[in-house]
């Protein structure tokens, strides 16, 4: 049997009803990322065993009685969240061999709701990159069109989703990264409010823009998913202590008399044509659902790419100075010198986008230049945050592209960083408010490349913009085409 | 002595704070247990394990700001100090770096010339310490992280100081300050209380400070005083001789009294620091300031006066007892037990501490409590004993662990104040010393001491000496 267009709810029932166990559709699961992966790479590790041994648990519990809402339900992870006892390499070399003593705290959250994990999945290496080009376990391909980049830095658990391999997985998002490899994918991704998911376990690259979030086919499926992970963790002093609403509960209350901002910095030219025709036709659709379309203003919006590549890379250089090959990890021992083993296990454990990184981070917060370039940029983040709560003010919502351009081919833009850094320019912003926002699909390019549209709400305004992203999706079936393998 | 220079010194020292656990995790900060088993991924560094303040370390923070008449922050941030080391798991320290918990302190010294002289205290800031290396042989080295994001407190000093006993006083005080606030057990050898000194010297007269070197590795106030000491000479004859100090860091070999070159500070880090972004800033409401104030346990200065005008202690015992947390706390707990602070405190100046001193150990291992004490004391008073035979009671209980009325009963103590048997043994004594019985009446008054001798000698010490005294007057004068 074939379980790849079901949803949660839908695999739910037939696990409740006894049609199918969780081993069945743990096998049928594992099975398709066999038949399909060599092709895509979304997954670095696939864990046959513990996942069946779970599943096995899972089907226990199921004949028991009443269990959580994921009990059976295999998932996956980006390979920057910590799971016990299964290999987490963050897409570098550099942790090739390391395994973790722990969970993250969302990834044990998952498994309190019954949920099998059955691998980790690519992504580009430390969370840098757009386009899961700088992995060490090699290019993830977009199922649409495996000459294509899935986009990134979850490039993995996008195409894994779009690619029917599971049902949803967990992504982190620091400047785009669940968000824009959702919109290449054609699938639904959601970034959360900054504190809104713990972050403890979660390997850190930006730690004040960092978040987790769910990637699924459906806009109920991330619901559901961000409510299982979302929530105040007393590990993470960042995660903020505010109650998780049901997000399930009014999903389907409508945007009639919601106000919906065009940010009028984001609709400017150079958009790909493809792009803007989709995305205006999305606010066409908006209107018909009742929605008023209000422009507004983000004025700083032009800063935001260059604050971002100062303040994450500076955070990041920090971030990554623990992996020296003293404690875990690889370590290249020949030769002399404490000093010199630095230098030569973080040379080789490092991809070239890491290392730029911590070079461009180690400068900005370097004596004499600290002032210019890293404080200058946080002061300029409060502006950028600013910005979003005065557009607030006006209206309920904001709708944006995704990403200036559908998918671009593997090889593209590899040579030419700071263009590629631009390709986040529209869901950079977000990261810099602290505020969610999500992708979702509303069309496709004459190449049938998927395109995807923004909503950015208010912070801890989740079900708001789930609510919103409900409603187009109901009245659209952009989501129910899937590529073909 | 007074030379051609005049001597800068300012004193950084870290406090290692006694919680329960360390200041970012739940592990405990227990001394001397096998490595690496107080981890945890935290304060292991383990990769997207996250940092949680310990409360515990802002409260002994206030209170250490308190007592040093420091302003506390209503708002403080941790900063991140970057650098490698293999004892430090993250590649950074989270200390405090721009907007530390306390500032503008100070202590008042005394000088060479006998008065007061107030040391500002700079800042004291929070921080996580870094692991232990343990150099296995040329080749290999070991890290152990056990210590590693154990609390400290930094606390910097101003460069007020200019001698090397200026900064031992300061330190001696600083020492008693956070013992007594019960923030640290002040252990210098096992790294509980550690000083760095920077010295550095400049010409009469001149108004800007001469290259400074930094002294590390200081573990008695002994080196100390001693590495200042060297470093003053050293930098003497350097500049003497034609060069300039080099700013750098030297390394104090207690063994051989010199000091080495350990790295020079120019090429020290650039340590970048930045806000931590997985800490919240810490916010100290005045009331809370408030309420640990109140809850200050009373300080040295304190007890000092009050020892001399609630309880008619002299100076000098004030001092003595005060010195030690530990000591004041027996003393206190005497008193309480039994209220003749003159008398209590003679006793523990003398036998007390003489005991420990003798034996080597601290006061909290001594064997006679103040309760045991308490019980020799009272039987003095009760004239059970005499003030002479207390003394071999208590040696007896130190040994024995028994209590003053079990020694005085197994070891028949009890003093003798029958008048009756008192008089008989006067009247042996006098028929048998009659050639002193004829001087003594005869004029020669210092004989008294010879006949009470000789009936505490007769009455194997147990005779009341008062009474003994007064029963012999008596009689030679008949």
């Amino acid at each position: 049997m074939s379980f790849e267009s079901f949803t949660i709810q839908q695999l739910r029932k037939k696990l409740v009803d006894g049609e199918v166990t969780s081993v069945e559709l743990t096998r049928a699961c594992l099975d398709r990322i066999k038949e399909t992966d060599e092709r895509i790479n979304a997954f670095i590790t696939v864990c046959d065993e513990q996942a069946l041994a779970a599943a096995e648990e899972a089907d226990r519990r199921l004949a028991e009685g009443d269990t959580p809402l994921l009990t059976g339900i295999p998932f996956a992870v980006k390979d920057i969240f910590n799971t016990l006892d299964v290999r987490t390499t963050c897409g570098s070399k550099i942790l090739d061999n390391y395994v973790s003593p722990y969970d993250a705290t969302a990834v044990q959250k998952l498994r309190q709701q019954g949920a099998v994990i059955v691998g980790k999945l690519n992504m580009d290496e430390f969370a840098m990159g757009s386009s899961n080009e700088n992995s060490a376990a090699g290019p993830v391909r977009n199922p649409w069109d495996e000459d294509r980049v899935p986009g990134g830095s979850s490039g993995g658990s996008a195409a894994a989703v779009a690619a029917r391999q599971v049902v949803a997985t967990l992504g982190t998002d620091t400047g785009g990264s669940i968000r824009q490899p959702a919109s290449h994918c054609g699938v639904v991704g959601l970034k959360p409010t900054y504190g809104r998911v713990s972050r403890y376990g979660v390997i850190a690259y930006a730690s004040s823009l960092d978040q987790v979030g769910p990637v699924a086919r459906t806009v109920e499926d991330c619901a559901i998913v961000l409510g299982a992970v979302a929530g105040y963790d007393p590990a993470d002093s960042t995660s903020v202590d505010q109650p998780v609403p049901d997000y399930m509960e009014n999903l389907a209350a409508g945007v009639k008399g919601k106000k919906i901002g065009l940010p009028k910095e984001y609709f400017v030219d150079g958009l790909d044509p493809d792009v803007k025709k989709a995305v205006e036709q999305a606010i066409e659709t908006y209107r018909e659902l009742g929605a008023e379309i209000v422009e507004v203003s983000l004025p700083h919006t032009d800063y935001s790419v260059a604050c971002y590549y100062l303040i994450a890379t500076a955070e990041a250089s920090s971030n990554l100075a623990r992996y020296d090959g003293v404690r875990f990890g690889v370590r290249k021992d020949e030769g002399e010198g404490l000093i010199g083993m630095y230098q030569r296990t973080r040379a080789a454990g490092f991809g070239d986008e890491v290392k730029r990184r911590i070079m461009l981070g180690t400068y900005a917060l370097s004596s004499g230049y600290y002032d210019a370039y890293y404080l200058k940029a946080q002061k300029v983040r409060t502006l950028i945050r600013q910005d979003f709560l005065d557009a607030f003010k006006q209206v309920d919502l904001l709708l944006t592209p995704v990403a200036p351009t559908p998918a671009f081919k593997l090889g593209e833009m590899v040579d030419d960083p700071l263009q590629m850094y631009l390709s986040d320019i529209f869901t950079i912003p977000v990261n810099m408010a602290g505020t969610c926002a999500m992708s979702l699909p509303c069309g496709f390019s004459e190449l049938g490349l998927p395109i995807g549209l923004q909503l950015i709400g208010q912070p801890f305004a989740e079900a708001e913009i789930l609510q919103a992203a409900y409603a187009f999706e109901q009245a659209s079936d952009f989501g129910e085409r899937s590529p073909q393998l | 002595m007074k030379s051609r220079y005049e001597v800068v010194i300012g004193l950084e020292v870290h406090v290692q704070l006694t919680t329960k656990t360390k200041i970012f995790c739940g592990c405990s900060t227990e001394f001397g247990q096998s490595p690496n088993s107080q981890t945890c991924p935290v304060c292991l560094g383990l990769p997207g394990a996250l940092p949680v303040l310990n409360r515990q370390v802002v409260e002994y923070a206030i209170r250490a700001g308190l007592a040093t008449n420091c302003s506390i922050a209503p708002h403080s941030i941790f900063a991140r100090k970057n650098y490698f080391y293999p004892d430090l798991p993250k590649g950074y320290q989270i200390s405090q770096f721009e907007l530390p918990i306390c500032e503008h302190g100070w202590l008042d010294i005394s000088t060479e010339e006998g008065g007061d002289k107030r040391v500002g205290i700079t800042r004291i800031h929070m921080e996580e310490d870094a692991g232990k290396l343990l150099h296995n042989d040329v080749n290999s080295s070991s890290v152990d992280l056990n210590r590693a994001c154990t609390p400290l407190l930094e606390v910097v000093s101003e460069p007020d100081m200019r001698s090397a006993e200026e900064a031992i006083d300061y330190l001696k005080q600083l020492h008693q300050i956070v013992v007594y606030l019960g923030i640290c057990d002040g252990n210098l050898e096992e790294g509980s209380f550690r000083c760095d000194a920077n010295v550095s010297i400049r010409p009469w007269g001149q108004k800007e400070l001469g290259t400074r070197a930094e002294l590390k590795n200081l573990n008695s106030f002994r080196f100390i005083k001693q590495a200042i000491e060297y470093e003053v000479e050293r930098q003497i004859d350097v500049i003497e001789d034609g060069g300039e100090v080099v700013q750098e860091t030297r390394l104090f070999d207690a063994d051989k009294g010199v000091s080495r070159s350990m790295r020079s500070k120019e090429e020290a880090h650039d340590y970048r620091y930045f806000p931590d972004p997985d800490l919240l800033p810490i916010n100290i409401s005045s009331d809370w300031v408030e309420s640990v104030r109140k809850d200050l346990p009373e300080m040295p200065v304190e007890k000092l006066k009050r020892y001399q005008s609630d309880l008619g202690l002299p100076a000098y015992d004030a001092g003595v007892l005060v010195a030690e947390k530990g000591v004041a706390k027996y003393f206190e707990t005497l008193v309480a037990l039994h209220n003749q602070p003159k008398v209590c405190s003679n006793w523990i100046m003398s036998e007390v501490l003489g005991a420990l001193k003798e034996k080597n150990i601290p006061i909290s291992a001594c064997p006679v409590s103040p309760e045991l004490l308490a019980g020799v004391l009272k039987r003095i008073d009760d004239n059970t004993i005499s003030g002479k035979i207390a003394k071999t009671v208590f040696e007896e209980i130190w040994n024995t662990g028994k209590n003053a009325d079990q020694v005085i009963e197994e070891k028949g103590l009890k003093q003798v104040t029958d008048s009756g048997a008192i008089e008989a043994i006067v009247d042996e004594v006098i028929a048998a010393n009659p050639g002193q019985v004829a001087e003594f009446k005869a004029g020669k008054e210092k004989l008294m001491g010879f006949f009470v001798g000789a009936v505490m000698k007769a009455s194997k010490g147990k005779a009341n000496p008062g009474m003994a005294n007064q029963l012999l007057k008596k009689k030679l004068a008949e």
